[in-house]
């Protein structure tokens, strides 16, 4: 089999790259474009942790093939800040504390945004079951929710 | 180290919450963890494992896999000289099956290749020739003497006879004349217990990065609780020196006790011994359920007796754990902590340690004591209901406290129960309204703490700016809070700190980061190495000012002048001593090594409300709130993410978590979906009520608090359901059908 060679955005920037017909999305940003940001927790879609934006709409990387990038818009957790401004959903994570490990943060950082960015003032229990698809192990889930909540609030006032 | 006189005092950065200082490479995705490092020509490792829970291994032959295109180095149990120490060998043995294959997912062999693809074609190719044994993976039935053989002559001597030799372990506690309470009693009751084996499930799967030359030096990438317990394991079983061998330890995602062993890196290390480059291996989520961490699951018999106006009179616990396919002394912990929360005149507790064919026990938050605590609390409340009695009264009117004679022999000194108790009686929570099938539950919950082998190495640089070197993984803000604490014994600004964890090569020993330590004991050594420090700072501003050193003070973060010098000088602050450093002598730095005791048990106290549905058997967590001594609080939040954190793996092992094995002895639900973690739309928020009674065996009063808050919710939930549903359910998880078939039964 050859390599198929893609042409896509990441976080705004236009690159290409080689990859295997059957490797996923998650591999490519990870071994092939240096983007370790998106996590592999379990490979089957069950955590989360390499959630990314596909045109806009949350996927699991782990279950997007690279090659399905062409032509499209990947986003990431790498793309959040802009600049040296963190985003108001990383700003309100450090404050609320919503993070342990650490390890889950992007994947609920990019879920986050997205449900943000089509509902810009969700009640408590839209955000648990939108963030439902991420596992988080050492929060217990009540911080990341307080500032989900939270940055809504503000941005909804800004 | 005791607690200073001067703890009463008002801290200035101890007891706030700023921003972790790791907090933006975590939120930006630029924090770098286990599988996130790679190195210049790197191979991919990956495992070749037991579908057979038990399996003798006539042969291995590797030679088609060896000959596949890029394939550079296969590793078996055969490249490993054999250990002198036989926990060390266990921990071998678990890493790669020696002769035979004891659970289903038991490393067989390694490949290292110069793809992933041709990795795993290598592995398919490896023919092992087994001979299928007779499996069991059911602690009581691994009990019964006709039982097949997890391993021979592993028990230990004062195990009692008649028992299958997968008896490892036979321990007892207690005090007291037991048939003496129980005569005392209004009512005794008896009961059975069982509760499944779950996991860690920390979201990030093992992985590790080794590099090994030709020169024998070696270095390894890995995430784990503990580079030092890694770099001593991989060092004794590679036949290395340890300081040849450097670990340094990613950023981690998540361990609970699941990461303080070992189970790729040896094979790693192997392979790029072999092959002569570096090598890789990252687990796969399925690997990880199959071949790591799990807990003990257990089988126990309670006995309480009780007055009719609440007073235990006796107490005693029979506890059976299986801890995998090794021997296994968790159920020591569990026999330990299972009437740790009472006073009694008469205890016993005893415990059995089983074989099975499943993977080696890993520690779990607390190890031994939830399901052992899970088992008594609902006793205990069973008790409260039997005689109409509020379960909190009781708990005040039996609670261990300064002074109690421990159900397993210390006697208690400064313990935060009673308090805990009183906080949970006084809040809104336990007096709110219930509506139809909802209940209220409550378990008191108890955890050790360790200290342990501690290093802390703290520089004053020449800008007025402390470099603080520790050697634990940072697990959940422990770099905040050791940060804070060196911030606040210097007196200067926490953004004026910058924490490292380092590897093993710059800075002595640490025990791994668990038993709720870290807090507790590198803290203790960050204060020690400030105020070392400090005493140099003094004897630079003496020189300075041409005074005696015993005539400076430091205050607010400045060297000031006293007794008969008082206000002769201005004060000399940190910076400006920094500043004058290399004049007066050269660098300053402090530094503390110990092994901390005073650790201070931990109690803590949870209340729980649940709907149950009567057709669907589903339990709803309503409310939660948790009530926890903390000693001292360095970073409030983060101490309220454990007590969160812990309670709610709770309520996973409570209601939904287990390893289920089928009639082959190969596990059923080795993934996320099937084994299923508590998700956010499950749960209301936790709230957590901080109760700071000093822990005299810190300077601080800190006590560790990330144990205890995962033991309570077993019982909690049980006691919930139990009063919302009217049935009693004796075995976790409570699964909706479990919890159907309860009711069922009680209302034919």
């Amino acid at each position: 089999m050859s390599r198929i060679h893609v042409n896509t955005s990441v976080n705004g920037d236009a690159l290409d790259f080689l990859c295997e017909p059957n490797e996923t999305l998650l591999d490519a940003l990870r071994n092939r474009l240096g983007l370790t940001g998106a996590k592999e927790g379990c490979g089957t879609g069950d955590c989360g942790a390499c959630s990314v934006t596909l045109d806009g709409s949350l996927v699991c990387a782990c279950l997007v093939l690279a090659a399905e990038t062409e032509g499209r818009e990947v986003g990431t957790v790498e793309g959040l800040a802009d600049g040296d401004h963190l985003h108001p959903l990383q700003e309100k994570f450090l404050e609320h504390a919503a993070l342990q490990c650490g390890v889950c943060t992007p994947g609920i950082l990019v879920a986050a945004k997205a449900l943000l960015d089509r509902n810009p003032d969700p009640d408590e229990t839209e955000v648990r079951y939108w963030l439902a698809g991420n596992l988080c192990r050492c929060t217990g889930y009540d911080k990341i929710i307080r500032a989900v909540l939270d940055t809504a609030a503000d941005l909804r006032e800004a | 180290m005791s607690l200073d006189e001067s703890s009463r005092r008002i801290f200035k950065i101890v007891g706030t919450r700023p921003v972790r200082p790791d907090g933006v490479d975590k939120v930006t995705g630029r924090a770098l963890y286990g599988a996130d490092m790679t190195a210049p020509g790197m191979l991919v490792g990956h495992i070749l494992r037991s579908p057979h829970a038990h399996a003798r291994i006539r042969s291995i032959d590797t030679a088609a896999a060896m000959a596949v295109d890029g394939v550079k180095a296969i590793v078996t149990a055969a490249d490993f000289a054999a250990a002198d120490d036989p926990d060390l060998q266990d921990i071998l043995d678990n890493c790669m099956a020696r002769g035979k294959a004891l659970y289903d997912g038991h490393a067989i062999a390694a490949v290292a290749a110069t793809t992933d693809k041709a990795a795993r074609l290598a592995l398919k190719l490896i023919a092992v020739d087994y001979d299928v044994l007779p499996h069991v993976t059911d602690v009581d039935d691994a009990m019964q003497p006709d039982a097949p053989v997890v391993q021979s002559g592993r028990a230990e001597e004062n195990v009692p006879p008649g028992l299958s030799e997968n008896v490892t372990t036979y321990v007892a506690f207690g005090h007291g004349d037991l048939e003496a309470g129980f005569a005392r009693a209004d009512k005794v009751i008896e009961r059975q217990f069982r509760t499944a084996a779950t996991h860690q499930g920390y979201i990030e799967p093992h992985a590790c990065l080794a590099t090994m030359g030709p020169d024998g030096k070696a270095d390894l990438w890995c995430c784990t609780q503990g580079q030092y317990m890694v770099r001593n394991t991989c060092a004794a079983l590679l036949g290395m020196d340890s300081s040849q061998l450097r670990v340094t330890a990613s950023e981690i995602g998540g361990g609970f006790g699941g990461k303080t062993t070992v189970f790729i890196e040896p094979v790693a290390l192997m392979l790029s011994k072999k092959s002569g480059r570096p090598v890789k291996i990252v687990m796969s989520r399925s690997e990880v359920f199959r071949a790591t961490g799990p807990t003990i699951s257990s089988s126990s018999d309670i006995k309480i007796g009780m007055t009719a106006d609440g007073r235990i009179t006796a107490g005693l616990a029979r506890l059976r754990y299986q801890g995998g396919a090794f021997p296994c002394g968790t159920v020591s912990f569990g026999a330990q902590s299972a009437f740790a929360a009472y006073d009694l005149d008469a205890v016993a507790t005893e415990g059995w340690s089983v074989m099975t064919n499943r993977p080696k026990e890993a520690a779990y938050r607390a190890p031994g004591a939830p399901m052992a605590i899970y088992a008594v609390e609902s006793v205990v409340d069973e008790l409260c209901q039997h005689f109409g009695l509020d379960p909190l009264d009781v708990r005040l009117k039996n609670a261990a406290r300064k002074g109690t004679r421990s159900s397993y022999g210390p006697t208690f000194n400064e313990i935060g129960l009673m308090a805990t108790l009183n906080a949970a009686k006084e809040h809104a929570h336990y007096s709110a309204p219930l509506g139809p099938n909802q209940g209220r539950g409550l378990s008191c919950g108890f955890w050790f703490n360790f200290g342990g082998d501690t290093c802390v190495s703290l520089n004053i640089n020449a800008d007025g700016t402390v470099g603080v070197t520790e050697g634990n993984p940072d697990i959940g803000g422990s770099r905040a809070s050791i940060g804070m604490m060196a911030a606040e014994e210097l007196g200067i600004p926490l953004d004026k700190v910058r924490t490292t964890v380092t590897d093993t090569n710059s800075l002595g020993y640490n025990d791994v980061t668990d038993g709720s330590r870290v807090t507790f004991a590198v803290g203790l050594a960050t204060i020690k190495a400030a105020r070392a420090a400090i005493d140099e700072m003094c004897r630079r501003a003496a020189l300075i000012w041409g005074i005696d050193e015993d005539a400076v003070v430091w205050e607010d973060g400045a060297a000031r002048p006293s007794g008969p010098n008082a206000g002769d000088f201005d004060p000399l602050s940190l910076a400006d001593i920094a500043a004058r450093s290399s004049e007066t002598g050269g660098p300053i730095a402090g530094h503390h090594e110990v092994n901390a005791d005073g650790a201070g048990v931990s109690f803590g106290v949870h209340l729980v409300d649940v709907e149950v549905d009567p057709e669907l058997g589903s339990v709803k967590v309503l409310r939660y709130s948790i009530f926890q001594d903390a000693g001292k609080a360095v970073h409030p939040s983060y101490v309220e993410g454990q007590m969160q954190g812990g309670a709610v793996q709770g309520i996973g092992w409570a209601l939904n978590e287990e390893y289920i094995y089928g009639d082959d002895g190969r596990l059923q639900n080795p993934g996320f979906l099937d084994y299923r973690v508590p998700v956010a739309s499950d749960l209301p928020m936790i709230e957590p009520v901080i109760l700071e009674i000093p822990n005299p065996g810190h300077p601080y009063g800190v006590r560790g608090v990330g144990e205890t808050p995962i033991v309570p919710p077993l019982a909690a939930i049980a006691n919930a359901v139990s009063r919302a549903a009217g049935v009693r359910l004796t075995e976790l998880p409570m699964s909706p059908p479990r919890v159907l078939k309860a009711i069922k039964a009680t209302s034919a």
